[in-house]
């Protein structure tokens, strides 16, 4: 089925399987990468993108929910040369080992900085607890949000 | 497999009747790891997501409707008047399930795990179901009659659940390996109903569906009354009877052994769920009763 869909401000259409997820739409279709596919499941946030301003998998959205609808990717982010705040923070924080979660989360870390400029520690924590990494501990990812915030917001 | 996308509830139902095996879509927080897993191959998929219907909720003459398409992130955020919803709500998943995943679908996968139905069945909700022919109530029991099962037809959609406002403290709670990401291992809603001088008590994972605690709920009810508590949020209640109670919700529990957690160990966790949840709304209206 033809899926038309506003993508990054731009619009895009593919022809997909109906049962299609937007993650695979956007990988296998449209060759946006940025968002990673891991568990399909809705348990690691690493496909973690915003569906009309709102934080979801794209692993657990039909391509076809999202026809005519609103989808911001990672790719938004940085869209010339210069990184997005919170980009240049997990670098700056050595908040990236492996780099496989890093989209997610920065999507994620960059949704919890709309709606709260300052966040504590336990915000930052429950904000990103939908995003698995297996190589940092996390501790240098929360220190990244930290410093994204102080930029953001000095 | 084919995908209906219709714009308003009765389209909806007219393409649910039509397409009976048409598997409807809210959130996708279940079905979506269904089909990509491989594990169901429905003949269509009926995308209800944008059905304006299912998304409202409200609150008249003493009751609430909750569509069956608000999201957890929506509850968390604006039915503050319900705080064990709320609980519940924000346990579920993470932010970015939450913000998709809707009681629709507790409702309709009907797992004894589902976070929201423990506050269902303790505030007992009545399941609102709908055809093209019209809707039916039914108390939330008679719903979910076992593990992933439901009584809905095949014609029809969950329209949402309502429950008459309970005036008093309340609470969800739940055991699992970590705050988020979790699937309950056993998780319980208690509710004091100050004006009927009553309990209520259901513990979710522990049983088939989803469990009241009736005997439980009756005796703390008594011990409550016996102690004068019930007039005086200050008078304290007898560690006795504290423990009693603790001891018969965990006897109601009817849990199995499996990947999750042994049934021995849910049986004692519904203990200290009911312990802990008793002792916060005993505080509850000692800070309400003072004020």
């Amino acid at each position: 089925m033809l899926v038309r869909v506003k993508v990054n401000g731009e619009s895009r259409e593919a022809d997909v399987w109906p049962g299609t997820s937007l993650l695979s739409m956007l990988r296998d279709h449209l060759g946006l990468v940025g968002s990673k596919n891991a568990c399909e499941q809705g348990e690691c946030g690493s496909c973690s993108l915003w569906l009309d301003g709102e934080l979801v998998c794209a692993c657990l959205v039909l391509a076809a929910q999202a026809g005519g609808r609103d989808v911001r990717t990672v790719e938004s982010l940085a869209p010339g040369d210069r990184l997005h705040p919170v980009q240049d923070a997990f670098v700056e924080a050595g908040a990236v080992q492996c780099g496989f979660c890093t989209p997610g989360l920065i999507v994620a870390a960059a949704d919890l900085l709309q709606r709260d400029p300052t966040p504590g520690d336990e915000t930052i924590r429950e904000a990103l607890a939908g995003n698995l990494c297996r190589c940092t501990g996390y501790q240098k990812i929360i220190d990244a949000v930290k410093i994204a915030a102080q930029r953001m917001h000095p | 497999m084919d995908v209906l996308l219709p714009r308003t509830l009765e389209e909806a139902l007219e393409m649910k009747a039509a397409a009976p095996a048409a598997l409807p879509i809210a959130g996708g927080t279940d079905v979506m790891v269904e089909l990509n897993f491989d594990r169901r191959r429905p003949s269509a998929l009926l995308d209800i997501s944008r059905l304006p219907e299912l998304g409202m909720w409200r609150k008249q003459d003493g009751t609430c409707f909750l569509g069956a398409g608000v999201t957890y992130s929506r509850i968390v955020n604006h039915l503050t008047m319900f705080p064990a919803l709320v609980q519940a709500s924000r346990t579920v998943g993470s932010p970015q399930i939450r913000n998709r995943g809707t009681v629709g679908g507790n409702l309709g996968t009907a797992s004894p795990a589902g976070d929201a139905l423990p506050v269902l069945a303790a505030y007992d909700a009545e399941v609102v179901l709908v055809n093209a022919g019209g809707r039916r109530t039914l108390p939330w029991h008679q719903f979910m009659v076992g593990p992933k099962k439901t009584v809905i037809g095949p014609d029809e959609l969950i329209l949402g659940a309502q429950w008459k406002i309970v005036r008093g403290p309340g609470s969800f709670s739940k055991v699992g390996t970590r705050n988020a990401m979790v699937i309950a291992v056993a998780s319980l809603c208690l509710l004091l109903d100050e004006e009927n001088r009553t309990v209520r008590v259901a513990l979710g994972s522990v049983g088939p569906t989803i469990l009241r605690a009736v005997d439980a709920e009756q005796f703390l009810a008594r011990a409550l009354q016996e102690a004068g508590a019930w007039d005086d949020a200050r008078t304290p209640v007898p560690p006795a009877a504290v423990e009693e109670f603790a001891g018969r919700v965990g006897q109601a529990a009817r849990p199995i052994d499996d990947v999750r957690g042994s049934a021995a160990y849910r049986r004692h966790a519904c203990a200290v769920l009911a312990r802990r949840a008793l002792s916060w709304a005993l505080n509850d209206r000692k800070l309400t009763g003072t004020r």
